[in-house]
């Protein structure tokens, strides 16, 4: 605790700014900066969100919130009929949250395609998982994330009186707080933005990605390193229209490679690869691009018989003991044509912060953790720091707690770390795991997808933690 | 320790700021003789088998902290004729001021001496809110005590006072410690909105009864009446200010051996960590104590619970316990004290009665022993 403390205070004294006594003085008289409760500074997904959960929670409705955004106001007046190539899978329980502030009616009025199953196999061998639910209930969303940040911005307007948007602004300069608190220095973080304007305010939010300013700017420490990866991404269309709802993600040796539903006729893909492999399939003409796609998701190129043998086994073995329920291997919709401007390559990597919370600071979203898209779970673990620190400061507002306190803070830290570790180990382990085509690791792994896919409730609890 | 350390010290430094009185020539005592003392107290009167006590050892080393805050509150009820300290200012070197400003700045560092107290609103703010919400047919959402007057007897730094300022009550917190008002003053200047709801004064509670008689529809009275030299007046004062049908609350120490123990023997005589004479147990009071002196004066109490702190945890927790700490909940009877009609009799009685089945059963409890 102690230790904890002191490191603290250190890293705040070390900050980048001009020194904890001199900043103190600087704001020692009597500022008449608006002050607000809650700041969040960055506009994307996750911010956006997260000042929407302050801004709809009825224990919010006396405070003042924040939100700084970066870029341009974005008008979604009528939706294009072209999908947009960046998609977020949202979980059950990211659309609750989307819902608990009225945002997913918006996007359920325009556009989002539901999956109901989702299948994930292993291009070295037969073994694959197969995830679905008996009651036909809905496995996750793919939605476009301009729709998502259409029904923000919209449910925003709507509480405009609570919630202040600063479209195209951005802090340069964080001042915090004396780490002792003295008498005569302000208590508060001040926020200098570019044009010079200042703002005081109790609770800073860093949702301003993963390489988060406001991270930087209070020193804590990010363990991260990037993946030797590329994502690549585009629009497909399917060679015939189909029921279109379920997930496919096949490990290729050289990363997975994931088509998500859109409409009946589209999917979207996600593409991880080597650097090199990534740029050649953004810059290669279409119709080799469309070869490519569906030869990762067809080829058996990369099988062994050994390894085939050594399935097969398992897999009758399994046959014996378990006789029913054996969920056939189903066959992904073949790729026609890929959209013409919607291949993008992004580079990839996995970070995560040391701590979430500091003293008048809070991370979420890619500013506390980034992690490898194979799971799917990015933004969904951005939704979720949101429910638990939204829970955490509503609490804290009804008690009359000053919101900045580091008593509720570390509760919602404490949560997140756990859920957020987790989740960030496993998604870094299957991706080395799957790296490989070395048969003794292709064997482990065949053998440990044929034994999670036959023992339904070590499924279950994956895809419960998967959906939160 | 560190922190119990130089508390330590500046409380002894504070007890001679406070100057004349009884304590001092006490705290002066050489430590053989009081340690001799401590022994007979331990002998004769407690009997408390050392096993027992080690377990409350450890426990009393993070709570004394709360003893120890309530120090600055001592000042004004121990002796009421508190103007005695603004004037014995003066003669106080600024070596010393600087000492006392180092301590009063203490208030608001959630993590330093006064921890305990800032983690008891955890506690105490939801009882009072609640209480209070009962009162309130609807509340406006985000600041549910909005409309309400409320006043912080012994207010210290504002600990209490913000979180129900931030609640929407328009709340008075009175100290007679100048230099804890400052520190309060200074602390919700920073926010505009607390800024305006929330009033300090530099005063006792006899002080302002006749200008507010009957102003608020709360008192709180946390951690204050255990050092209050005359507590029947003190609680009629509290009376006096409240409306028909307001509230009162009360949060202190239980007069029990474990108190005894933990408050005095422990800490002030053998660890150290408090100065001697900081408190006595004698003004500690029970439950029963302080019901009957509520009820005698037109008060009803409601509620009563015990309150348990957890020093590694850091966290206060309800319990039916109330053998340490507790919190109090009694409402002022809506009907005058000199009723003209016998209809206002009976009312009055029957209200004390449901009152009185109303009490947590823990008190019962203790009665019938």
């Amino acid at each position: 605790m102690a230790a904890r403390l002191v490191s603290r205070c250190g890293a705040v004294r070390a900050a980048p700014h001009s020194g904890p006594l001199v900043s103190c003085r600087r704001w020692s008289g009597a500022s008449t900066d608006t002050v607000y409760d809650v700041v969040v500074s960055g506009g994307g997904l996750v911010g956006a969100a997260m000042a929407c959960a302050l801004g709809y929670d009825i224990h919010f409705h006396d405070k003042k919130i924040l939100l700084l955004e970066a870029g341009p106001k974005k008008v979604l007046k009528n939706l294009s009929e072209t999908y947009s190539n960046r998609v977020s899978s949202i979980s059950p329980g990211s659309a609750t949250l989307l819902s608990s502030f009225g945002a997913w009616d918006h996007i359920c009025n325009m556009r989002y395609r539901a999956f109901r199953r989702m299948q994930v196999w292993d291009a070295c061998s037969e073994a694959l998982i197969m995830f679905d639910k008996d009651n036909l209930d809905d496995m996750g969303y793919i939605v476009e994330n301009d729709v998502i940040m259409h029904a923000l911005a919209k449910q925003l307007e709507a509480v405009s009186d609570r919630v202040t948007v600063l479209y195209r602004s951005k802090a340069i300069r964080y001042t915090w707080p004396c780490p002792f608190p003295m008498a005569d220095s302000s208590p508060w973080v001040h926020i200098t933005l570019g044009d010079g304007s200042t703002f005081q305010t109790k609770l800073l939010i860093g949702a301003d990605g993963h390489n988060s300013g406001v991270r930087q700017a209070a020193g804590i420490q990010n363990v991260s390193w990037n993946y030797d990866q590329s994502a690549v991404v585009a629009t497909l269309h399917l060679s015939e229209a189909t029921e279109n709802n379920v997930a496919w993600q096949r490990f290729l040796p050289s990363g997975p490679i994931a088509l998500l539903p859109l409409s009946d006729t589209l999917s979207s893909l996600v593409w991880s690869t080597s650097h090199e492999h990534a740029a050649e399939l953004v810059s290669m003409d279409e119709e080799k691009f469309v070869d490519a796609v569906n030869s990762a998701f067809w080829s058996d190129a990369d099988h062994t018989d050994f390894i085939d043998t050594a399935g097969a086994m398992l897999q009758y073995a399994v046959g014996l003991l378990k006789p029913t329920k054996v969920s056939a291997r189903q066959l992904p919709p073949s790729v026609a044509r890929v959209d013409a401007k919607s291949r993008v390559l992004f580079p990839l990597g996995l970070g995560h912060a040391a701590e979430y919370v500091r003293p008048r600071v809070a991370l979420i979203g890619d500013a506390a953790h980034r992690v490898h898209p194979l799971a799917g779970q990015g933004v969904n673990m951005g939704f979720g720091d949101i429910s638990s620190l939204a829970h955490h400061l509503s609490t804290a507002a009804f008690n009359g707690k000053d919101l900045g306190s580091m008593s509720h803070l570390t509760g919602y830290e404490t949560e997140r770390q756990r859920h957020n570790t987790a989740l960030l180990a496993a998604t870094d382990l299957l991706k080395r795991l799957y790296s490989t085509s070395a048969s003794p690791l292709v064997l482990l792994r065949t053998w440990g997808l044929q034994a999670t896919n036959a023992v339904s409730p070590l499924k279950e609890q994956i895809m419960a933690f998967a959906s939160k | 320790m560190w922190g119990g350390r130089k508390l330590g010290s500046s409380g002894d430094w504070f007890l001679r700021v406070v100057g004349p009185g009884g304590r001092n020539t006490k705290a002066a005592r050489p430590l053989i003789s009081s340690a001799v003392y401590v022994k007979n107290q331990l002998g004769s009167t407690l009997q408390i088998k050392p096993g027992v006590f080690n377990e409350y050892r450890t426990m009393w080393f993070k709570s004394y902290r709360t003893t120890v805050s309530c120090l600055n509150r001592i000042k004004s009820f121990r002796y009421p004729w508190a103007r005695l300290y603004s004037t014995s200012q003066t003669t106080v070197d600024s070596g010393e001021v600087k000492t006392f400003l180092a301590l009063a700045h203490k208030w608001w560092d959630e993590q330093g001496v006064y921890a305990p107290l800032h983690s008891m609103n955890d506690l105490r703010v939801p009882f009072i809110r609640d209480n209070l919400l009962k009162t309130i047919p609807n509340h406006q959402p985000g600041k549910p005590l909005f409309g309400m007057k409320i006043l912080d007897v012994g207010c210290g730094g504002g600990l209490l006072t913000e979180p129900l300022g931030r609640l929407g009550a328009s709340v008075i917190g009175i100290d007679p410690v100048d230099e804890n008002i400052k520190t309060a003053q200074c602390h919700k200047s920073f926010d505009p909105v607390l800024d305006k709801r929330i009033e300090y004064r530099v005063c006792s509670l006899e002080e302002i009864v006749e200008e507010t008689a009957e102003t608020f529809d709360a008192v709180v009275a946390s951690e204050v009446v255990e050092h209050v030299i005359d507590l029947e007046t003190f609680l009629q004062c509290c009376c006096q200010v409240l409306k028909p049908g307001g509230s009162l609350f009360i949060t202190t120490i239980n007069k029990t051996q474990l108190s005894y123990a933990l408050g005095i023997v422990f800490s002030e005589q053998i660890a150290g960590i408090v100065p001697k004479g900081t408190h006595t147990w004698e003004k500690f009071v029970s439950p029963e104590t302080l019901e009957s002196i509520l009820e005698s004066n037109g008060l009803s109490v409601q509620t009563v619970v015990g309150m348990l702190y957890n020093p590694f945890s850091g966290y206060w927790h309800w319990s039916e316990n109330t053998s340490l700490h507790y919190a109090a909940h009694a409402v002022k009877s809506r009907v005058q004290e000199h009723p003209t009609s016998a209809e206002f009799v009976l009312k009055g009685e029957t209200e004390e009665l449901q009152a009185n089945a109303c009490t947590n059963p823990a008190v019962h409890e203790e009665l019938k022993k």
